[in-house]
């Protein structure tokens, strides 16, 4: 097993890490952050699976590194909404929403 | 007792799932019908800069990139619009001398940083994202410290900065230096042409990231009837 399918088998397990947090968690703050580490997930699995065999492949690296940016962006947007939505309930959790 | 049962559902289609992916990525073929890197080292001299990633990103896949400053310029504009100040009692401020003075002494050297990933990226790992990233990075330490207060709507010039980099991009894109192509550019001006969409990237990003995380902190700021914290230790 060379270094670039671990790493891909480490995203693997990370994306169903993120996507059980996404579905189970009640707090959306928490929900946010699974949600990231499903991206992370992701990322890493591009990136490995492309470097499985020794040599890294520049077009996923690229695509990852445009994915990052999008997701802090994405996160961003999606805290604002959250604390729009935490200032009248009081709390961030989905429950009260 | 039907949540825990939901759960344990959920948990157990997830754990299928990620042992079926585990699986997948076990058995596939050792090389794909396309050599995608390949491709890219035999037509890297044509690209203007030297590392790989670089040239997929600022030329090959230009497209990829243009759209996504746009996808940031528009995830902004979602941030203006829902992230007003909130009312209500203010978190409490902190003053803190050691990291004002960190803040004070780190900011300069970060920028310094930023201008030499933006360099190194035509010829090693850096680039406008990795430079960008440290140029937010900065103005979050600074707005954390309390030198640099929250941004509220921008004003002309933070226009102008926050759009700049999309609009140069844009004006290179024409299909004028490659006749009929769209983010075409021809070999020998592909390289100033890249450090220049990418010098101008860095400004952008560099503003849209800190904006991101700027606009959002504008609740921090103390209210008007609590006098400001930092003046009382000073």
């Amino acid at each position: 097993m060379s270094t670039g399918l671990i790493y891909a088998c480490s995203g693997a397990l990370l994306f169903g890490c993120g996507v059980a947090g996404t579905v189970l968690l009640k707090h959306l703050l928490r929900r946010i952050l699974a949600f990231n580490v499903m991206g992370s997930g992701v990322f890493l699995i591009l990136v490995g699976l492309a470097q499985r065999h020794g040599e890294a492949d520049p077009v996923p690296q690229a695509m990852v590194l445009t994915g990052i940016v999008v997701a802090v962006a994405a996160t961003a947007l999606a805290v604002a909404l959250l604390r729009r939505l935490a200032v009248p309930a009081g709390t961030g959790s989905s429950a009260d929403a | 007792m039907m949540r825990q049962i939901l759960a344990g559902l959920v948990v157990l289609a997830v754990g299928a799932f990620t042992l079926l992916l585990l699986a997948a990525m076990q058995s596939l073929p050792p090389s794909s019908s396309v050599d995608l890197a390949a491709e890219v080292s035999r037509h890297l001299a044509e690209s203007g800069v030297r590392h790989p990633v670089t040239a997929v990103l600022l030329n090959f896949r230009a497209y990829d990139t243009l759209l996504e400053v746009a996808v940031l310029l528009v995830a902004l504009f979602g941030v203006f619009v829902v992230a007003q100040p909130a009312g209500g009692e203010p978190p409490p401020a902190f003053t803190d001398d050691v990291l004002g003075a960190l803040a004070r002494g780190l900011a300069p050297v970060m920028l310094v940083v930023a201008g030499y990933l933006l360099w190194a990226g035509a010829h090693r790992p850096g680039g406008a994202f990795q430079a960008a990233a440290i140029v937010a990075a900065a103005a979050v330490l600074l707005n954390l410290a309390q030198i640099l207060p929250a941004w509220g709507l921008p004003r002309a010039w933070l226009r102008v900065g926050l759009a700049g980099g999309l609009v140069c991009f844009v004006v290179a894109a024409a299909p004028v230096y490659v006749p009929g192509t769209l983010l075409g550019f021809p070999p020998e001006w592909a390289g100033s042409m890249i450090l220049a969409i990418e010098t101008s990237l860095l400004i952008s990003l560099g503003l849209l990231l800190a904006a991101l995380f700027l606009c959002l902190a504008l609740d921090r700021e103390p209210q008007p009837q609590s006098p400001p914290l930092a003046t009382e230790d000073r």
